[in-house]
């Protein structure tokens, strides 16, 4: 007999798969009316999970045979995936009601989305990985097609799931050729692997690493596998962009990075290159195609691909400040992201959302406030001292150099010079143009209020600078101690 | 073993004859039914080999729903299927170039244990031998154990993909007359039965 399984490492899983069912089964008796309970619990819900998260004892803790892992990188991974899950549910709230399409099964998939995204951070063998994958992928495409009376908010659900699928394919792919050469699926195992000297993957484990990653690089949505993001960006409701733009994406990188430094970390040399590459063609796509988009929602979209692009700078140092840097980079990343789509959300003309960013000219004579915080999202996007979004870049710059990977850092500031011009186009429209018709006034609290926090945050990163990277430091060290 | 042998070519044969009439029948229903002749074939074919789990599996996945459901939906769907096969020998190329690639990578992939002999013992498979356990048994035992984990998110997968259909799709129509079981118990006599004196002779 095999005796029960530790469960007190998967606590912040098994409270959100459960709630998620409960609030299922409340809403299917109590009907679409108890849409605002059932995100608030929620949220709540959510907020339990991130503390019993850092209620796990501490250090590195495996269970159920070593497929799920907890350490200190995914804790601050979680935390964050967390956070953006339930700032996104309060974003959705309002608009969501507006837009009519205020269904009980909103947020019990965001809460399935967020189990499957907690599944990926601490998935330590092939098979929890594509599971955690899918589970996240599979409520993603229901989302985004949840304006289901838009054409193109379906249309941005279908093209999802039709590139998200092959992504897996691809990933499963690489995933049975690693398997087919190496005889096993845990990561524990892989990483042990290559650790003598004189062990060299063979030409198929190879292959199958550079299928997994581009199965990867899709979901983070890295150049060149990148098409479908601006399109899914766009049609999708807008509180669900936000979503999409935060918490899968933290999701994914924080896979990314431990695929690649834990089972194929002695591999380091063969994809390195990989990583460098689409490194080099996120930002030059996120800077220079962002410059002719018309669209906010597509601006953003090019805009997080070259934020992706920055981050894999990180990865290609592979190097302990390297990883810090991407944590760092990703925490100032989801408050900035989350500031600059609440003020895209209280973007309303009479009743109806407009998306075109002409339409914020003149912001500063109508809305000071929101053209205040919208510009300091814009200035620290673009890195602009003391901003966060500066500090973001200087680490991984610094990391950058540190590997002596000079092209790669050159590169990057460079492309950050050209998305400052875009940036900066947005709030000369809000400042120095003739103001456009008002927007409405009457947008709800919860946007108002999370739009400031997120402005103070950005704005003052340096006062909370050093818990940021403190806990940063913690969990890229993890992964370098064995 | 002359049994056997004789089973196995009856099989092969004919899941080989019924593989060929799935395309080749002209009624769509027939192709069905010839689909549904192949898999019990093929589970034959897993009997033989000793895996009857995945034999079990494929009869009662593969034939009790997915096949059924191919027969109703060819059946509820009215599609002209004399129009769809007109394209048929258009589309010969193209299906046959990928028919090609397909049997090169299979070749690659035998190929490829040639290339990396390690592989072939890792093919050597953990399961412990026939005689002192049945594979339906040897399954259930890491299943429900080792793999719990991945067994019960697999169940949360499914659920997902339930949720995802009744979202993106189910529309609540007006005008649809429910059963309410409280309100028919609770009728009165009174309010359902009307009497009506009738004067003999002159009608209502």
């Amino acid at each position: 007999m095999s005796q029960l399984p530790q469960f007190t490492p998967i606590l912040p899983e098994l409270i959100i798969v459960c709630l998620a069912m409960i609030l299922l089964i409340y809403g299917v008796f109590r009907g679409d009316g108890a849409t605002r309970n059932i995100s608030w619990i929620a949220v709540l819900g959510l907020l339990v999970a991130a503390i019993c998260v850092s209620a796990i004892p501490a250090g590195k803790i495996l269970a159920f045979d070593g497929q799920f892992v907890v350490d200190d990188f995914g804790r601050y991974m979680k935390w964050l995936v967390l956070l953006g899950s339930a700032v996104a549910i309060i974003m959705s709230l309002g608009y969501n009601e507006r837009e009519s399409i205020s269904r009980i099964e909103f947020p019990v998939l965001i809460l399935f989305a967020t189990l499957g995204m907690l599944m990926m951070i601490s998935a330590n063998g092939l098979i929890s990985l594509y599971v955690g994958l899918e589970l996240q992928s599979l409520s993603l495409y229901v989302i985004a097609a949840f304006q289901r009376d838009s054409v193109r908010s379906s249309e941005a659900g279908l093209k999802y799931f039709v590139l998200g699928a092959l992504s897996s394919g691809m990933l499963l792919y690489g995933s049975s050729l690693v398997y087919g050469f190496s005889g096993t699926t845990s990561f524990t195992v892989l990483a042990d692997l290559f650790k003598q000297p004189a062990t060299d993957p063979s030409v198929g484990f190879v292959v199958g690493l550079v299928f997994v990653m581009a199965g990867l690089a899709f979901k983070i949505s890295a150049v060149p596998f990148h098409m479908w993001t601006p399109d899914v960006y766009e049609g999708a409701p807008t509180p669900v962009t936000a979503f999409f733009a935060v918490a899968p994406k933290i999701a994914a990188i924080a896979l990314f990075v431990r695929v690649l430094m834990g089972p194929f970390g002695e591999l380091f040399a063969q994809w390195q290159q990989i990583v460098i590459l689409m490194s080099v063609l996120s930002m030059l796509v996120g800077a220079f195609a962002a410059i002719w988009q018309t669209n906010i929602k597509r601006l953003m979209a090019y805009s997080s691909i070259g934020h992706v692009g920055y981050a894999l700078i990180g990865l290609a140092a592979g190097s302990e400040p390297g990883i810090r840097g991407i944590l760092v980079y990703m925490t100032i990343y989801l408050v900035m992201t989350i500031g600059a789509f609440c003020c895209i959300l209280a973007m309303r003309r009479d009743g109806r959302m407009v998306e075109n960013i002409s339409d914020l000219a003149g912001l500063s004579r109508t809305h000071p406030m929101m053209a205040l915080a919208f510009a300091v999202f814009m200035f620290s996007m673009a890195g602009i001292p003391p901003l966060a979004g500066f500090f973001g870049k200087l680490y991984i710059f610094l990391a950058a150099v540190d590997e002596e990977l000079y092209t790669l850092a050159i590169i990057g500031v460079l492309t950050s010079v050209v998305g400052a011009f875009y940036y900066l186009r947005i709030v000369k429209l809000m400042y120095f143009d003739e103001p456009a018709e008002a927007f409405d006034k009457d947008s709800n609290r919860e946007i108002g209020v999370l739009m400031t926090v997120a402005a103070m945050l950005t704005a003052f990163f340096i006062v909370f600078a050093g818990p940021v990277i403190d806990g940063a430091e913690a969990a890229a060290g993890i992964l370098f101690s064995g | 073993m002359i049994i056997q042998a004789f089973a196995f070519y009856l099989f092969a044969a004919a899941l080989v004859a019924a593989g060929v009439m799935v395309i080749s029948a002209r009624n769509p229903v027939h192709s069905v039914l010839f689909l549904i002749l192949a898999f019990f074939n093929a589970a034959g074919l897993f009997v033989l080999m000793g895996a009857e789990f995945i034999a079990m599996i494929l009869v009662i996945v593969y034939v009790g729903a997915v096949a059924v459901l191919f027969l109703f939906v060819v059946m509820m769907l009215n599609i002209n299927y004399t129009e769809l096969r007109q394209g048929f020998l258009q589309y010969l190329p193209i299906g046959g170039l990928i028919g090609l690639v397909l049997l090169a990578e299979l070749v690659l992939i035998v190929g490829s244990w040639v290339v990396a002999p390690e592989a072939s013992v890792k093919l050597a498979s953990p399961a412990p031998p026939l005689d002192r356990i049945t594979n339906t048994h040897a399954i259930g035992n890491v299943l429900y154990t080792d793999y719990i984990y991945l067994f019960q998110a697999a169940g949360v997968v499914l659920l997902i993909a339930m949720i995802g259909a009744i979202v993106l799709t189910h529309r609540g129509r007006d005008g649809v007359r429910r059963q309410r079981i409280s309100q028919q118990v609770n009728r009165t006599r009174e309010e359902s039965v009307e009497l009506i004196k009738v004067e003999p002779g002159s009608g209502i």
